[in-house]
Protein backbone atom coordinates (compact mmCIF):
# COMPACT_ATOMS: atom_id res chain seq x y z
CA UNK A 1 0.00 0.00 0.00
CA UNK A 2 1.79 3.23 -0.88
CA UNK A 3 -0.60 5.79 1.50
CA UNK A 4 -0.40 4.21 5.02
CA UNK A 5 1.27 6.75 6.95
CA UNK A 6 4.07 4.10 8.04
CA UNK A 7 5.08 4.27 3.70
CA UNK A 8 5.04 7.99 3.57
CA UNK A 9 7.00 8.38 6.70
CA UNK A 10 9.65 6.12 4.85
CA UNK A 11 9.05 8.62 1.92
CA UNK A 12 9.96 11.41 3.95
CA UNK A 13 12.96 10.03 5.97
CA UNK A 14 14.58 9.02 2.36
CA UNK A 15 13.79 12.30 0.79
CA UNK A 16 11.95 10.66 -1.83
CA UNK A 17 9.08 13.42 -1.02
CA UNK A 18 8.52 16.60 1.36
CA UNK A 19 6.11 17.47 3.57
CA UNK A 20 4.88 20.04 1.35
CA UNK A 21 4.12 17.76 -1.55
CA UNK A 22 2.29 15.61 0.22
CA UNK A 23 0.10 18.08 1.86
CA UNK A 24 -0.51 19.50 -2.03
CA UNK A 25 -1.06 16.19 -2.94
CA UNK A 26 -4.15 15.45 -0.28
CA UNK A 27 -5.18 19.43 -0.55
CA UNK A 28 -5.62 18.92 -4.08
CA UNK A 29 -7.63 15.69 -3.56
CA UNK A 30 -9.68 17.32 -1.53
CA UNK A 31 -10.49 20.31 -3.17
CA UNK A 32 -11.46 17.71 -6.49
CA UNK A 33 -13.47 15.11 -4.20
CA UNK A 34 -14.72 17.22 -0.91
CA UNK A 35 -17.87 18.50 -2.67
CA UNK A 36 -19.17 14.98 -3.46
CA UNK A 37 -18.14 13.75 -0.13
CA UNK A 38 -18.88 17.07 2.50
CA UNK A 39 -16.00 15.06 4.67
CA UNK A 40 -14.68 18.51 6.02
CA UNK A 41 -15.87 21.31 7.60
CA UNK A 42 -12.93 23.87 7.33
CA UNK A 43 -9.78 23.40 5.11
CA UNK A 44 -7.23 25.88 4.97
CA UNK A 45 -4.55 25.40 2.44
CA UNK A 46 -2.26 28.43 3.62
CA UNK A 47 -2.40 27.09 7.59
CA UNK A 48 -1.75 23.32 6.48
CA UNK A 49 1.51 24.20 3.66
CA UNK A 50 2.80 26.59 6.44
CA UNK A 51 2.97 23.57 8.66
CA UNK A 52 4.49 21.47 6.18
CA UNK A 53 6.79 23.61 5.49
CA UNK A 54 7.76 24.18 9.27
CA UNK A 55 8.21 20.29 9.29
CA UNK A 56 10.82 19.63 6.20
CA UNK A 57 12.79 22.39 7.78
CA UNK A 58 12.34 20.17 10.75
CA UNK A 59 13.65 17.51 8.85
CA UNK A 60 16.48 18.93 7.24
CA UNK A 61 17.96 19.98 10.57
CA UNK A 62 17.77 16.51 11.68
CA UNK A 63 15.12 17.05 14.44
CA UNK A 64 12.52 14.81 12.89
CA UNK A 65 10.89 12.44 14.93
CA UNK A 66 9.07 9.22 13.00
CA UNK A 67 6.03 10.70 11.49
CA UNK A 68 7.34 14.41 11.03
CA UNK A 69 5.49 15.81 7.97
CA UNK A 70 3.29 13.26 7.81
CA UNK A 71 -0.58 14.66 7.53
CA UNK A 72 -3.43 13.88 9.42
CA UNK A 73 -7.17 15.90 9.63
CA UNK A 74 -8.67 16.31 12.94
CA UNK A 75 -12.17 16.05 13.94
CA UNK A 76 -13.96 19.24 14.09
CA UNK A 77 -14.74 18.26 17.59
CA UNK A 78 -10.54 19.41 19.06
CA UNK A 79 -10.10 22.32 19.62
CA UNK A 80 -7.14 23.90 17.86
CA UNK A 81 -5.38 27.13 18.04
CA UNK A 82 -6.82 29.73 14.88
CA UNK A 83 -9.21 27.37 13.51
CA UNK A 84 -12.89 26.99 13.26
CA UNK A 85 -14.13 24.61 15.75
CA UNK A 86 -17.66 23.44 15.14
CA UNK A 87 -18.31 20.22 16.46
CA UNK A 88 -20.79 20.22 13.83
CA UNK A 89 -23.37 22.83 15.28
CA UNK A 90 -24.85 26.16 14.40
CA UNK A 91 -23.71 26.84 18.62
CA UNK A 92 -20.24 26.74 17.39
CA UNK A 93 -20.31 28.03 13.90
CA UNK A 94 -18.47 31.28 15.22
CA UNK A 95 -16.28 29.39 17.11
CA UNK A 96 -12.40 29.98 16.63
CA UNK A 97 -10.33 28.14 18.79
CA UNK A 98 -8.43 29.82 21.34
CA UNK A 99 -6.58 27.09 22.69
CA UNK A 100 -5.22 23.61 21.48
CA UNK A 101 -6.49 20.56 23.00
CA UNK A 102 -3.96 17.44 24.48
CA UNK A 103 -4.44 15.41 21.40
CA UNK A 104 -3.52 18.55 18.49
CA UNK A 105 -0.64 19.42 20.69
CA UNK A 106 0.92 15.96 20.74
CA UNK A 107 0.17 15.74 16.92
CA UNK A 108 1.90 19.41 16.43
CA UNK A 109 5.05 18.09 19.29
CA UNK A 110 5.27 15.26 16.40
CA UNK A 111 5.30 17.46 13.38
CA UNK A 112 1.96 16.17 12.05
CA UNK A 113 0.46 19.13 9.58
CA UNK A 114 -3.27 19.20 10.18
CA UNK A 115 -4.59 18.77 6.59
CA UNK A 116 -8.19 20.34 8.03
CA UNK A 117 -11.24 20.07 10.32
CA UNK A 118 -13.61 16.78 9.59
CA UNK A 119 -17.27 16.64 9.53
CA UNK A 120 -19.55 15.17 12.36
CA UNK A 121 -22.62 14.15 14.07
CA UNK A 122 -23.27 17.47 15.94
CA UNK A 123 -21.57 17.47 19.34
CA UNK A 124 -21.14 13.82 18.31
CA UNK A 125 -24.60 12.21 18.29
CA UNK A 126 -25.28 10.58 15.67
CA UNK A 127 -24.86 7.14 13.95
CA UNK A 128 -24.69 8.70 10.15
CA UNK A 129 -23.04 11.91 10.44
CA UNK A 130 -26.95 13.11 9.39
CA UNK A 131 -27.28 15.73 12.40
CA UNK A 132 -24.28 17.76 11.24
CA UNK A 133 -25.25 21.62 10.98
CA UNK A 134 -22.97 21.53 8.05
CA UNK A 135 -24.54 18.90 6.18
CA UNK A 136 -24.35 15.16 5.94
CA UNK A 137 -21.10 13.15 4.99
CA UNK A 138 -21.35 10.45 2.00
CA UNK A 139 -19.85 7.14 2.02
CA UNK A 140 -16.90 6.74 -0.45
CA UNK A 141 -18.14 3.53 -1.79
CA UNK A 142 -21.73 5.03 -2.87
CA UNK A 143 -22.58 8.38 -2.61
CA UNK A 144 -26.26 8.03 -1.66
CA UNK A 145 -25.33 5.89 1.80
CA UNK A 146 -23.91 7.14 5.11
CA UNK A 147 -20.25 6.95 5.99
CA UNK A 148 -21.75 6.46 9.47
CA UNK A 149 -21.28 8.28 12.76
CA UNK A 150 -20.12 10.13 14.45
CA UNK A 151 -16.79 10.34 13.30
CA UNK A 152 -17.96 10.18 9.72
CA UNK A 153 -16.21 13.20 8.01
CA UNK A 154 -12.81 11.72 9.25
CA UNK A 155 -13.51 8.15 8.20
CA UNK A 156 -14.85 9.29 4.48
CA UNK A 157 -11.38 11.24 4.42
CA UNK A 158 -9.96 8.31 5.30
CA UNK A 159 -11.92 5.67 3.05
CA UNK A 160 -11.60 8.26 0.08
CA UNK A 161 -7.64 9.20 0.07
CA UNK A 162 -8.66 12.84 1.05
CA UNK A 163 -5.81 12.37 3.78
CA UNK A 164 -3.80 9.20 4.84
CA UNK A 165 -5.02 9.21 8.62
CA UNK A 166 -7.84 11.25 10.77
CA UNK A 167 -8.86 11.00 14.67
CA UNK A 168 -12.25 10.25 15.91
CA UNK A 169 -13.78 10.12 19.29
CA UNK A 170 -15.97 7.69 20.87
CA UNK A 171 -18.57 7.28 23.14
CA UNK A 172 -20.37 4.76 22.00
CA UNK A 173 -18.95 3.86 18.62
CA UNK A 174 -18.54 6.92 17.03
CA UNK A 175 -14.90 5.63 15.71
CA UNK A 176 -15.57 1.87 15.00
CA UNK A 177 -18.80 1.99 13.41
CA UNK A 178 -17.98 4.54 11.01
CA UNK A 179 -14.84 2.93 10.54
CA UNK A 180 -16.82 -0.36 9.60
CA UNK A 181 -18.86 1.78 7.00
CA UNK A 182 -16.23 2.77 4.98
CA UNK A 183 -13.83 0.17 5.05
CA UNK A 184 -11.24 1.07 7.04
CA UNK A 185 -9.59 0.82 10.39
CA UNK A 186 -10.32 2.71 13.62
CA UNK A 187 -9.43 2.43 17.10
CA UNK A 188 -10.63 3.39 20.25
CA UNK A 189 -8.23 3.41 23.58
CA UNK A 190 -8.98 2.01 26.94
CA UNK A 191 -10.94 4.82 28.55
CA UNK A 192 -8.54 7.00 30.17
CA UNK A 193 -5.53 6.73 27.87
CA UNK A 194 -5.54 9.81 25.69
CA UNK A 195 -6.37 13.09 27.10
CA UNK A 196 -9.83 14.77 27.23
CA UNK A 197 -8.53 18.70 27.53
CA UNK A 198 -9.59 20.65 24.71
CA UNK A 199 -12.16 17.71 22.79
CA UNK A 200 -15.63 19.05 23.47
CA UNK A 201 -17.58 17.10 25.77
CA UNK A 202 -20.53 14.98 25.17
CA UNK A 203 -20.58 11.90 27.91
CA UNK A 204 -17.59 12.67 29.90
CA UNK A 205 -17.42 8.64 31.44
CA UNK A 206 -17.11 7.42 27.99
CA UNK A 207 -15.83 10.08 25.56
CA UNK A 208 -12.36 8.52 24.25
CA UNK A 209 -10.52 9.94 21.34
CA UNK A 210 -8.46 7.74 19.09
CA UNK A 211 -6.93 7.04 15.24
CA UNK A 212 -8.89 6.35 12.26
CA UNK A 213 -6.58 4.87 9.36
CA UNK A 214 -5.58 2.67 6.52
CA UNK A 215 -3.97 -0.07 9.01
CA UNK A 216 -3.27 -1.48 12.24
CA UNK A 217 0.27 -0.69 11.84
CA UNK A 218 -0.87 2.82 11.46
CA UNK A 219 -3.43 3.43 13.71
CA UNK A 220 -0.45 1.87 16.52
CA UNK A 221 1.81 4.77 15.79
CA UNK A 222 -1.18 7.13 15.49
CA UNK A 223 -1.54 6.12 19.31
CA UNK A 224 1.88 6.57 20.11
CA UNK A 225 1.68 10.08 19.09
CA UNK A 226 -2.00 10.76 20.78
CA UNK A 227 -1.76 8.87 24.15
CA UNK A 228 -0.15 9.68 27.43
CA UNK A 229 -0.76 11.66 30.77
CA UNK A 230 -2.27 14.78 31.03
CA UNK A 231 -3.06 16.99 34.35
CA UNK A 232 -5.36 18.92 32.64
CA UNK A 233 -7.91 15.71 32.37
CA UNK A 234 -8.63 14.74 35.55
CA UNK A 235 -9.18 11.23 34.14
CA UNK A 236 -5.81 10.77 32.28
CA UNK A 237 -4.33 7.81 33.59
CA UNK A 238 -0.53 8.01 35.11
CA UNK A 239 0.94 5.48 32.87
CA UNK A 240 4.48 5.23 31.34
CA UNK A 241 4.53 5.93 27.64
CA UNK A 242 3.93 2.60 25.90
CA UNK A 243 5.07 1.58 22.18
CA UNK A 244 1.69 0.27 20.93
CA UNK A 245 3.66 -1.31 17.94
CA UNK A 246 6.10 -3.32 19.68
CA UNK A 247 3.84 -6.84 19.65
CA UNK A 248 2.66 -6.27 15.66
CA UNK A 249 4.62 -9.27 14.33
CA UNK A 250 3.78 -11.52 17.07
CA UNK A 251 2.74 -14.85 16.17
CA UNK A 252 -0.84 -15.55 16.73
CA UNK A 253 -0.26 -19.05 18.09
CA UNK A 254 -2.13 -20.48 21.38
CA UNK A 255 -3.94 -16.27 20.81
CA UNK A 256 -7.89 -17.15 22.63
CA UNK A 257 -10.56 -15.58 20.59
CA UNK A 258 -13.73 -14.91 22.45
CA UNK A 259 -16.64 -15.43 20.91
CA UNK A 260 -19.72 -13.71 22.93
CA UNK A 261 -22.91 -15.87 21.99
CA UNK A 262 -24.67 -12.58 22.35
CA UNK A 263 -22.68 -11.61 19.02
CA UNK A 264 -23.87 -14.13 16.82
CA UNK A 265 -27.59 -14.71 17.61
CA UNK A 266 -30.31 -13.90 15.62
CA UNK A 267 -29.36 -10.27 14.55
CA UNK A 268 -26.23 -10.82 12.42
CA UNK A 269 -27.89 -12.25 9.35
CA UNK A 270 -26.50 -12.71 5.78
CA UNK A 271 -23.10 -11.22 4.31
CA UNK A 272 -22.01 -9.46 7.78
CA UNK A 273 -22.44 -13.35 9.35
CA UNK A 274 -20.68 -14.80 6.52
CA UNK A 275 -17.62 -12.35 6.44
CA UNK A 276 -17.09 -12.74 10.13
CA UNK A 277 -17.22 -16.26 10.24
CA UNK A 278 -14.37 -16.07 7.27
CA UNK A 279 -12.28 -13.63 9.53
CA UNK A 280 -12.80 -16.24 12.22
CA UNK A 281 -11.74 -19.35 10.08
CA UNK A 282 -8.71 -17.22 9.00
CA UNK A 283 -7.45 -16.06 12.63
CA UNK A 284 -7.94 -20.32 13.42
CA UNK A 285 -5.60 -20.72 10.37
CA UNK A 286 -3.10 -18.40 11.99
CA UNK A 287 -2.69 -20.27 15.20
CA UNK A 288 -5.28 -18.48 17.23
CA UNK A 289 -7.70 -20.59 19.11
CA UNK A 290 -11.56 -19.75 19.16
CA UNK A 291 -13.33 -19.63 22.37
CA UNK A 292 -17.16 -19.36 23.43
CA UNK A 293 -17.53 -16.45 25.61
CA UNK A 294 -21.02 -15.28 26.81
CA UNK A 295 -21.77 -11.32 27.51
CA UNK A 296 -25.59 -11.93 29.32
CA UNK A 297 -26.65 -8.12 30.06
CA UNK A 298 -24.89 -6.62 26.89
CA UNK A 299 -28.06 -6.67 25.61
CA UNK A 300 -28.94 -3.88 28.07
CA UNK A 301 -26.29 -1.95 26.82
CA UNK A 302 -27.97 0.38 24.39
CA UNK A 303 -30.76 1.22 27.32
CA UNK A 304 -28.30 1.75 29.87
CA UNK A 305 -26.21 4.04 27.37
CA UNK A 306 -29.33 6.36 26.58
CA UNK A 307 -29.46 7.24 30.00
CA UNK A 308 -26.25 7.65 31.12
CA UNK A 309 -25.27 9.30 27.75
CA UNK A 310 -28.00 11.72 27.60
CA UNK A 311 -27.28 12.96 31.42
CA UNK A 312 -24.09 13.26 31.18
CA UNK A 313 -24.30 15.78 27.81
CA UNK A 314 -27.91 17.67 29.37
CA UNK A 315 -24.92 19.02 32.08
CA UNK A 316 -22.07 19.10 29.53
CA UNK A 317 -23.97 21.45 27.19
CA UNK A 318 -25.68 23.27 30.18
CA UNK A 319 -22.15 25.84 29.13
CA UNK A 320 -23.87 26.80 25.80
CA UNK A 321 -25.98 29.45 27.11
CA UNK A 322 -24.92 32.39 24.66
CA UNK A 323 -23.16 34.28 27.35
CA UNK A 324 -19.17 33.43 26.67
CA UNK A 325 -18.64 31.84 22.96
CA UNK A 326 -20.42 30.40 20.37
CA UNK A 327 -24.05 31.55 19.19
CA UNK A 328 -26.23 34.43 21.33
CA UNK A 329 -29.94 34.60 19.17
CA UNK A 330 -29.89 37.76 18.26
CA UNK A 331 -33.51 38.97 20.11
CA UNK A 332 -34.05 38.31 23.57
CA UNK A 333 -35.79 39.91 26.68
CA UNK A 334 -34.50 38.76 29.64
CA UNK A 335 -31.79 36.37 30.73
CA UNK A 336 -34.05 33.13 30.44
CA UNK A 337 -35.78 34.24 27.61
CA UNK A 338 -31.81 34.83 25.86
CA UNK A 339 -30.67 31.12 27.43
CA UNK A 340 -34.03 29.35 26.02
CA UNK A 341 -33.86 31.14 22.31
CA UNK A 342 -30.01 30.45 22.15
CA UNK A 343 -30.26 27.14 22.78
CA UNK A 344 -33.24 26.42 20.65
CA UNK A 345 -31.66 28.04 17.77
CA UNK A 346 -28.31 26.99 18.37
CA UNK A 347 -28.57 22.98 18.60
CA UNK A 348 -30.11 20.14 16.13
CA UNK A 349 -33.23 18.08 17.06
CA UNK A 350 -31.11 14.81 17.74
CA UNK A 351 -28.90 17.12 20.41
CA UNK A 352 -31.88 18.55 22.06
CA UNK A 353 -34.10 15.23 22.20
CA UNK A 354 -31.03 13.88 24.36
CA UNK A 355 -30.69 17.20 26.36
CA UNK A 356 -34.03 16.68 26.74
CA UNK A 357 -34.02 12.73 27.63
CA UNK A 358 -31.19 13.73 30.19
CA UNK A 359 -33.00 16.66 32.10
CA UNK A 360 -35.72 13.80 33.04
CA UNK A 361 -33.40 10.95 34.13
CA UNK A 362 -31.77 13.43 36.66
CA UNK A 363 -35.07 15.36 37.48
CA UNK A 364 -36.98 15.02 41.10
CA UNK A 365 -38.02 11.69 41.39
CA UNK A 366 -36.88 9.74 38.71
CA UNK A 367 -33.36 9.76 39.89
CA UNK A 368 -32.92 6.20 41.33
CA UNK A 369 -35.46 5.03 38.33
CA UNK A 370 -33.41 5.83 35.77
CA UNK A 371 -29.73 7.36 36.43
CA UNK A 372 -29.31 5.05 39.49
CA UNK A 373 -30.51 1.89 37.60
CA UNK A 374 -28.52 2.69 34.33
CA UNK A 375 -25.26 2.78 36.35
CA UNK A 376 -26.56 -0.72 38.13
CA UNK A 377 -26.40 -2.46 34.78
CA UNK A 378 -22.92 -0.28 33.59
CA UNK A 379 -21.56 -2.46 36.50
CA UNK A 380 -22.77 -5.54 35.36
CA UNK A 381 -21.50 -5.35 31.67
CA UNK A 382 -18.60 -4.44 32.46
CA UNK A 383 -18.37 -7.53 34.96
CA UNK A 384 -19.39 -9.92 32.14
CA UNK A 385 -16.16 -8.60 30.55
CA UNK A 386 -14.14 -8.98 33.25
CA UNK A 387 -15.60 -12.74 33.59
CA UNK A 388 -15.34 -13.41 29.43
CA UNK A 389 -11.05 -11.80 30.13
CA UNK A 390 -10.58 -15.01 32.27
CA UNK A 391 -11.17 -17.28 29.21
CA UNK A 392 -9.78 -15.17 26.24
CA UNK A 393 -7.23 -12.49 25.07
CA UNK A 394 -9.35 -11.08 22.74
CA UNK A 395 -12.79 -10.62 21.92
CA UNK A 396 -14.42 -10.42 18.31
CA UNK A 397 -17.60 -9.70 16.69
CA UNK A 398 -19.28 -7.45 14.42
CA UNK A 399 -19.16 -3.99 14.65
CA UNK A 400 -22.15 -3.04 13.03
CA UNK A 401 -25.39 -4.87 12.58
CA UNK A 402 -25.51 -3.55 8.88
CA UNK A 403 -23.69 -2.32 6.03
CA UNK A 404 -23.70 1.41 5.19
CA UNK A 405 -27.45 2.47 4.92
CA UNK A 406 -29.27 5.15 2.33
CA UNK A 407 -29.09 9.01 3.50
CA UNK A 408 -32.59 9.57 5.40
CA UNK A 409 -33.24 5.57 5.67
CA UNK A 410 -33.33 5.81 9.65
CA UNK A 411 -33.42 9.68 10.49
CA UNK A 412 -37.29 9.46 10.90
CA UNK A 413 -37.01 6.62 13.97
CA UNK A 414 -34.29 7.85 16.22
CA UNK A 415 -34.37 4.37 18.30
CA UNK A 416 -33.52 2.60 15.36
CA UNK A 417 -30.73 4.84 14.52
CA UNK A 418 -29.36 4.05 18.30
CA UNK A 419 -29.61 0.37 16.94
CA UNK A 420 -26.80 0.87 14.59
CA UNK A 421 -24.95 1.22 17.43
CA UNK A 422 -25.93 -2.37 19.54
CA UNK A 423 -22.57 -4.24 19.00
CA UNK A 424 -19.86 -0.99 19.83
CA UNK A 425 -21.76 0.48 23.25
CA UNK A 426 -20.75 -2.31 26.16
CA UNK A 427 -17.00 -1.55 25.10
CA UNK A 428 -17.80 2.32 26.14
CA UNK A 429 -19.85 1.44 29.45
CA UNK A 430 -16.53 -0.80 30.58
CA UNK A 431 -14.17 1.08 29.43
CA UNK A 432 -12.80 -1.26 27.22
CA UNK A 433 -10.43 -0.83 24.25
CA UNK A 434 -11.78 -1.59 20.84
CA UNK A 435 -11.39 -1.61 17.41
CA UNK A 436 -12.90 -2.26 13.52
CA UNK A 437 -11.24 -3.55 10.79
CA UNK A 438 -12.57 -4.82 7.28
CA UNK A 439 -13.18 -8.06 6.74
CA UNK A 440 -14.90 -8.09 3.44
CA UNK A 441 -17.89 -6.67 1.49
CA UNK A 442 -21.74 -7.62 0.90
CA UNK A 443 -23.62 -8.12 -2.39
CA UNK A 444 -23.47 -4.50 -2.78
CA UNK A 445 -19.74 -3.64 -2.28
CA UNK A 446 -20.02 -2.19 0.65
CA UNK A 447 -17.21 -2.58 3.15
CA UNK A 448 -17.95 -5.00 6.43
CA UNK A 449 -16.48 -4.35 9.77
CA UNK A 450 -14.37 -7.11 12.49
CA UNK A 451 -14.45 -6.05 15.85
CA UNK A 452 -11.76 -6.53 18.43
CA UNK A 453 -12.10 -5.70 21.77
CA UNK A 454 -9.02 -5.81 24.18
CA UNK A 455 -8.50 -6.18 28.20
CA UNK A 456 -7.84 -2.83 29.91
CA UNK A 457 -4.34 -1.31 28.13
CA UNK A 458 -4.06 -4.56 25.86
CA UNK A 459 -4.55 -2.40 23.09
CA UNK A 460 -0.84 -3.61 21.97
CA UNK A 461 -2.57 -7.19 21.94
CA UNK A 462 -5.96 -6.73 20.04
CA UNK A 463 -3.12 -4.70 17.30
CA UNK A 464 -1.36 -7.43 17.07
CA UNK A 465 -4.24 -9.80 16.21
CA UNK A 466 -5.24 -7.27 13.70
CA UNK A 467 -1.75 -6.52 12.49
CA UNK A 468 -1.70 -10.33 11.56
CA UNK A 469 -5.01 -10.87 10.06
CA UNK A 470 -4.16 -7.54 7.38
CA UNK A 471 -0.95 -9.40 6.55
CA UNK A 472 -2.91 -12.40 5.87
CA UNK A 473 -5.77 -10.82 4.23
CA UNK A 474 -6.36 -7.89 1.95
CA UNK A 475 -9.81 -6.32 2.54
CA UNK A 476 -8.16 -3.01 4.15
CA UNK A 477 -6.02 -2.45 0.80
CA UNK A 478 -9.12 -1.84 -1.08
CA UNK A 479 -10.03 1.55 -2.21
CA UNK A 480 -13.49 3.13 -3.54
CA UNK A 481 -13.62 4.74 -7.33
CA UNK A 482 -13.99 8.10 -7.11
CA UNK B 1 -44.34 5.28 30.88
CA UNK B 2 -45.91 8.25 28.42
CA UNK B 3 -45.18 12.06 28.90
CA UNK B 4 -47.67 14.34 28.33
CA UNK B 5 -47.18 17.10 26.46
CA UNK B 6 -46.75 19.36 29.72
CA UNK B 7 -44.25 16.92 30.34
CA UNK B 8 -42.24 17.76 27.72
CA UNK B 9 -42.57 21.86 28.45
CA UNK B 10 -41.40 21.06 32.07
CA UNK B 11 -38.95 18.87 30.14
CA UNK B 12 -37.70 21.86 27.79
CA UNK B 13 -37.98 24.73 30.06
CA UNK B 14 -35.37 22.52 32.72
CA UNK B 15 -33.43 22.14 29.87
CA UNK B 16 -33.73 25.88 29.03
CA UNK B 17 -34.83 25.22 25.47
CA UNK B 18 -37.76 26.83 23.91
CA UNK B 19 -39.81 24.27 22.42
CA UNK B 20 -43.59 25.73 20.70
CA UNK B 21 -46.68 23.70 20.40
CA UNK B 22 -46.04 22.18 17.09
CA UNK B 23 -42.53 20.60 17.95
CA UNK B 24 -43.70 19.47 21.69
CA UNK B 25 -46.14 17.34 19.83
CA UNK B 26 -42.95 15.90 17.98
CA UNK B 27 -40.93 15.69 20.91
CA UNK B 28 -43.29 13.61 22.79
CA UNK B 29 -43.41 11.17 20.38
CA UNK B 30 -40.02 10.68 19.97
CA UNK B 31 -39.08 10.88 23.57
CA UNK B 32 -41.85 8.43 24.16
CA UNK B 33 -40.12 5.93 21.99
CA UNK B 34 -36.42 5.94 23.26
CA UNK B 35 -38.06 5.82 26.98
CA UNK B 36 -39.66 2.77 25.43
CA UNK B 37 -36.27 1.88 24.40
CA UNK B 38 -35.07 2.32 27.91
CA UNK B 39 -37.38 1.02 30.39
CA UNK B 40 -35.95 -2.35 29.39
CA UNK B 41 -33.76 -1.87 32.44
CA UNK B 42 -36.28 -2.06 34.78
CA UNK B 43 -37.00 -5.68 34.36
CA UNK B 44 -33.43 -6.61 36.08
CA UNK B 45 -33.11 -6.78 39.33
CA UNK B 46 -29.87 -4.94 40.31
CA UNK B 47 -30.39 -5.61 44.33
CA UNK B 48 -26.86 -5.50 46.13
CA UNK B 49 -25.23 -3.93 42.57
CA UNK B 50 -22.70 -1.05 43.01
CA UNK B 51 -23.22 1.45 40.56
CA UNK B 52 -20.88 2.35 38.48
CA UNK B 53 -20.35 5.87 37.36
CA UNK B 54 -16.69 5.66 35.52
CA UNK B 55 -14.73 2.95 33.59
CA UNK B 56 -11.38 3.57 36.02
CA UNK B 57 -11.60 3.33 39.50
CA UNK B 58 -10.12 6.35 40.78
CA UNK B 59 -9.70 9.20 43.31
CA UNK B 60 -9.68 12.45 42.58
CA UNK B 61 -6.06 13.99 41.92
CA UNK B 62 -5.51 16.88 43.57
CA UNK B 63 -2.66 19.72 42.77
CA UNK B 64 -0.99 22.27 45.01
CA UNK B 65 -2.88 25.33 45.36
CA UNK B 66 -0.79 27.55 43.11
CA UNK B 67 -1.62 29.67 40.06
CA UNK B 68 -0.41 27.35 36.95
CA UNK B 69 -2.53 29.09 33.92
CA UNK B 70 -1.32 32.32 32.35
CA UNK B 71 -4.05 34.94 31.92
CA UNK B 72 -5.69 34.99 28.08
CA UNK B 73 -8.69 36.68 28.97
CA UNK B 74 -8.42 39.10 26.08
CA UNK B 75 -8.11 36.08 23.99
CA UNK B 76 -10.78 33.97 25.80
CA UNK B 77 -12.93 37.16 25.78
CA UNK B 78 -12.51 37.43 22.06
CA UNK B 79 -14.79 34.71 21.14
CA UNK B 80 -17.87 35.65 23.72
CA UNK B 81 -21.14 37.62 21.95
CA UNK B 82 -20.62 40.52 24.17
CA UNK B 83 -18.16 42.26 26.38
CA UNK B 84 -17.18 45.34 27.43
CA UNK B 85 -14.28 46.73 29.83
CA UNK B 86 -13.60 42.97 30.11
CA UNK B 87 -16.74 41.27 31.03
CA UNK B 88 -19.74 39.30 29.79
CA UNK B 89 -22.80 41.10 29.16
CA UNK B 90 -25.97 39.86 29.52
CA UNK B 91 -29.62 41.58 30.05
CA UNK B 92 -30.00 42.85 33.11
CA UNK B 93 -31.00 40.02 36.09
CA UNK B 94 -31.59 42.50 39.19
CA UNK B 95 -33.82 45.10 39.09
Amino acid sequence: MTDTIKHLSTLLAEGKASSVELCQDYLGRIERLNPALNAFITVDAEKTLTEAAAADTRRASGQAGPLTGVPIAHKDIFCAEGWLTTCGSKMLSNFVSPYDAHVIEQFKAAGMPCLGKTNMDEFAMGSSNETSYYGPVRNPWDTDRVPGGSSGGSAAAVAGRLAPAATGTDTGGSIRQPAALTGITGLKPTYGVVSRYGMIAFASSLDQAGPMARTAEDCALLLNVMSGFDARDSTSLERAKEDYARDLMQPLAGLKIGLPLEFFGEGLTGDTARAVEEAIALLKKLGAQPVAVSLPNSKLSVAAYYVLAPAEASSNLSRFDGVRYGYRTPDYRDLTDLYEKTRAEGFGSEVKRRIMIGAYVLSHGYYDAYYLQAQKLRRLIAQDFVEAFRQCDVILGPTAPTTAFKLGEKTADPVEMYLSDIYTIAVNLAGLPGMSLPCGFDAQGLPIGLQLIGDYFAEARMLNAAHQYQLASGWHTRAPTL
Amino acid sequence: MSLSLQDVQRIAHLARIRVDETEAAGYQAQLNGIFGLIEEMQAVDTTGILPMSHAQDLSQRLRADVISEPDRRVAFQAVAPQVENGLYLVPKVIE
